[in-house]
């Protein structure tokens, strides 16, 4: 087999964005780290005792603290003159990360300590069987904002994880998908060599949670970021640097179709109203990301004009 | 050694700062903020060479010490009261992950309704926590107990964290003479933490995994054993404490006329001095009263207990905290020592000066003189009726 | 096995877990028309894909769970997917 340092004998479910987000992380960022993890799916399905499929240090403690876990391995390393030993990676779901490791996260922003901190947004609470998190999507069907006849499902939009990364003055903040893996692992790799504090969010499909097929979930991934609703791009000193283009953004119904956390929005009438919402989020990133690549973005104007 | 005048926080500050921690994390909260601002200030002024993380909570105090604690530093940290109760979750895993952790708890109320002044209930509500739990008479065995306490912690038959507890405001905020210890001194007694396993590359073991049905019970069992054995390290740690410094203020326990006692008073940490007081008073009257000490709550010494207490009729135990509906927890306790055993002194529990309320000599002797039959139901002292109803 | 300090693990010592056996679907690697792009290696969640010479790539049967994802990315559908015999 190739050599990795996240390990199979894993136990994540079949087609598994997280699984994969982790070991091309791990992989990108060589044997010379520290890894901390929050509860949440990817420790439980790494690390059963007695077998671990980690090949690198890896430390969890509990859901909420995996950033001041690593701020202290950070430190610790300093304090010992052992810095040169290895870089400090932070690991949580979006759960452990937006939700109620925010503040440890903050702290570890704002204090300036020199750690990657991974967010594998997989954009609910998978671990405990799918409920919201601050970082599900609008609409989507989870088991605590589900759809019924009163409801559409998350009424809520995605928190901006990285411009609340960006408000602590962390010198470098990237999104990145499981889609583009050499996008992501040379993410990684720059990351390390920043000095500071810094946040890259990954979005990871996971099969179970959105009723998507686990052979798909690259194509659903892929999707996400082509129809502008995970735009990827790279900060730097608060500044965005580097957008990911689309050469011909798709229609949302692309994406959504192809998981069943939205398949109310195709089947009850009023449908088409949220879909047009979600379509406007789509829109609205475009915009704001200046997502359009040169001849889309032409085309349009010339589609207006 | 040299005797200076000055305040509790400090002279513990001084004894961590002598113990060369590589980590320190606190959160301000009274009572414990002098000790964790006199670390500031020393490591601001180069006199301490540790890295002092100023966390956003003390959930994140505890986090940090646990991640530095996991990469092989020596790491302190200090709080009372919420603070504690907030770093609950934490407490649990570092203990664990058998971390060697020194904490000192300023002991403090718990809200609701807010109180800052001082009993036990914090510490006391995280006995289970798994951490070793020593408490303080005085200055001076608070400052003592620190050294003691990495001593205790990083002792490799042990490694377990140390929560080191002192009344708030009576020790922390009050000004004593105390012997510190020198710099070589504490070297001698305290060489570098030297751990066998902690992150790193070169050999890249796997922390906080997730033990199943198949094998948690071992390892709690196992925090249960460690715990245990711990009692004898607290002890040898104590009797070379006072072989090097000549200083002695018990190891599980300690205790004060207690050969002949028939009355048994039964306390932790400040009001200890004032028992003492109040002991000699009785006495020069011609009670046969002593003192009984707890200097360790956990591991909770039982044996230790029922011997010092096996030739008493009567025990009185003064409780700082307590289990509503249950009782005072040290009572509760010392009785549960003597189940089973066919010579046993009644017990009678107490609760006292619960946040902040004053205990002083008369407190004790009216405990002592009027010792009702109070049975199973503990009884609150000095209740002010009028409040009640 | 004796607990250490709680619970520690070995390093990579997850491979002592055969996740084959959850196998349904089992990948083909036809090795026809492979043009050496790694696609499949490097979206395998169990990173269990590996290259057995030029143009040629497989599977480990004690890992792959039959995911299906390498299959549906290879470029030039040089993966098949079949029923797992059981
Ligand atoms: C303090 C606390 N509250 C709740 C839980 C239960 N819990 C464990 S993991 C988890 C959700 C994890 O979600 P996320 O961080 O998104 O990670 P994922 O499992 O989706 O990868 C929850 C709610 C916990 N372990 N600790
Ligand atoms: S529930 Fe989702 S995130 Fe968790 S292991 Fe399964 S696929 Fe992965
Ligand atoms: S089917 Fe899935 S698990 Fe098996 S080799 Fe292909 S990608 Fe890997
Ligand atoms: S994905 Fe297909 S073409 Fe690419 S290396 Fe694998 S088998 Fe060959
Ligand atoms: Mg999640």
């Amino acid at each position: 087999m190739e050599k990795h340092l996240f390990l199979a004998g894993h136990t994540a479910c079949y087609g598994c964005g997280e699984a994969l987000g982790a070991r091309l992380v791990v992989d990108a960022a060589g044997p010379n780290i520290i890894t901390t993890d929050a509860t949440g799916c990817l420790e439980v399905f790494s690390s059963r005792w007695p077998q671990s499929a980690w090949a690198v240090p890896f430390i969890h403690s509990l859901f909420e603290n995996s950033a001041a876990v690593a701020s202290g391995i950070e430190v610790a390393l300093r304090a010992m003159g052992r810095q040169e030993e290895a870089k400090v990676i932070a690991q949580g779901g979006d759960g452990g990360t937006a939700d109620i490791g925010l503040q440890c996260l903050s702290g570890m922003l704002e204090r300036g300590h020199d750690v990657l901190y991974v967010c594998y947004d997989n954009e609910a609470y998978m671990n405990t069987g799918v409920q919201r998190s601050g970082l599900t999507p609008y609409d989507s069907d989870t088991r605590t904002s589900p759809f019924g006849r009163a409801s559409w499902g998350n009424r809520y939009r995605k928190k901006d994880m990285p411009a609340i990364a960006a408000a602590h003055g962390a010198p470098y903040i990237a999104t990145a998908s499981v889609a583009y893996p050499k996008d992501l692992q040379a993410k990684v790799k720059k990351a390390l060599n920043i000095v500071g504090p810094k946040y890259l969010q990954v979005h990871v499909p996971c099969p179970l949670g959105w009723k998507s097929d686990p052979a798909l979930t690259i194509k659903v991934a892929k999707l996400a970021v082509e129809t502008g609703l995970y735009p990827i791009f790279e900060m730097e000193n608060g500044v965005v640097t580097k957008v990911r283009k689309i050469s011909s953004p798709k229609p949302v119904t692309e994406y959504l179709k192809l998981q069943g956390r939205f398949a109310h929005l195709f089947k009850k009438s009023g449908g088409e109203e949220e879909i047009k919402k979600i379509q406007q989020i789509a829109d609205e990133n475009i915009r704001k990301y200046g997502l359009l690549s040169e001849t889309a973005a032409a085309k349009v104007s010339a589609e207006k004009e | 050694m040299v005797r200076t005048f000055m305040e509790g926080s400090k002279a513990v500050a001084e004894v961590i700062k002598l113990c060369r921690p590589n980590v320190i994390a606190a959160y301000p909260i009274t009572p414990q903020t002098h000790i964790s601002e006199e670390l500031a200030q020393m490591v601001a002024n180069g006199e301490l060479k540790a890295e002092y993380v100023t966390v956003e909570s003390e959930f994140a105090a505890a986090s940090v010490v646990l991640g530095a604690s996991a990469t092989g530093a020596r790491t302190y940290t200090a709080t009372s009261s919420q603070g504690l109760l907030l770093m609950t979750e934490v407490l649990f895993s570092i203990s664990g992950m058998r971390l060697p952790v020194v904490m000192t708890c300023a002991n403090r109320a718990v809200s609701s309704p807010i109180n800052i002044w001082n009993d036990q209930q914090d510490s006391i509500s995280v006995r289970d926590a798994g951490w070793i739990q020593l408490y303080a008479e005085d200055i001076q065995e608070a400052s003592d107990l620190q050294i003691q306490a990495f001593r205790i912690a990083e002792h490799p038959e042990v490694i377990l964290p140390v929560m080191a507890c002192m009344d708030g405001f009576i020790l922390t905020h009050a000004y004593e003479p105390v012997d510190l210890i020198e710099q070589e001194e504490a070297d001698a007694f305290l060489p570098p933490y030297q751990p066998q396993y902690y992150l790193t590359p070169k050999n890249p073991i796997t922390f906080g995994a997730m033990l199943g049905p198949e094998s948690y019970m071992e390892s709690r069992c196992q925090l249960d054993r460690a715990l245990r054995g711990s009692a004898k390290i607290i002890e040898e740690v104590a009797q070379e404490f006072k072989k090097r410094f000549g200083r002695f203020q018990g190891a599980l326990i300690d205790t004060y006329f207690i050969e002949d006692a028939e009355i048994v008073l039964v306390a932790m940490g400040s009001v200890i001095s004032t028992i003492k007081e109040a002991i000699d008073l009785l006495r020069a009257e011609g009670t046969k009263v002593g003192l009984l000490k707890v200097r360790c709550f956990r591991p909770f010494p039982r044996e230790a207990i029922n011997r010092a207490l096996v030739g008493a009729k009567e025990v009185l135990v003064l409780d700082r905290a307590f289990s509503p509906s249950s009782g005072g927890v040290l009572t509760t306790e010392v009785r549960a020592a003597f189940q089973g055993m066919e010579r046993a002194p009644e017990i009678k529990g107490h609760i006292v000066g619960l946040g902040g309320r004053e205990m002083n000599i008369e407190t004790i002797l009216n405990i002592v003189k009027d010792r009702r039959a109070v049975g199973r139901e503990d009884r609150f002292v000095d209740l002010k009726e009028a409040l009640l109803s | 096995m004796k607990v250490i300090l709680g619970g520690l693990a070995q390093p990579a010592t997850s491979l002592a877990n055969n996740t084959g056996t959850w196998r349904n679907f089992r990948p083909v690697y036809l090795q026809k028309a492979c043009i050496d792009c790694k696609m499949c290696t490097i979206v395998c969640p169990e990173g269990c894909v590996y290259r057995v010479s030029e143009k040629k790539f497989t599977f480990n049967a004690n890992y792959c769970k039959g995911c299906g994802m390498c299959a549906e990315e290879c470029p030039v559908d040089d993966i098949e997917m079949i029923m797992e015999e059981k």
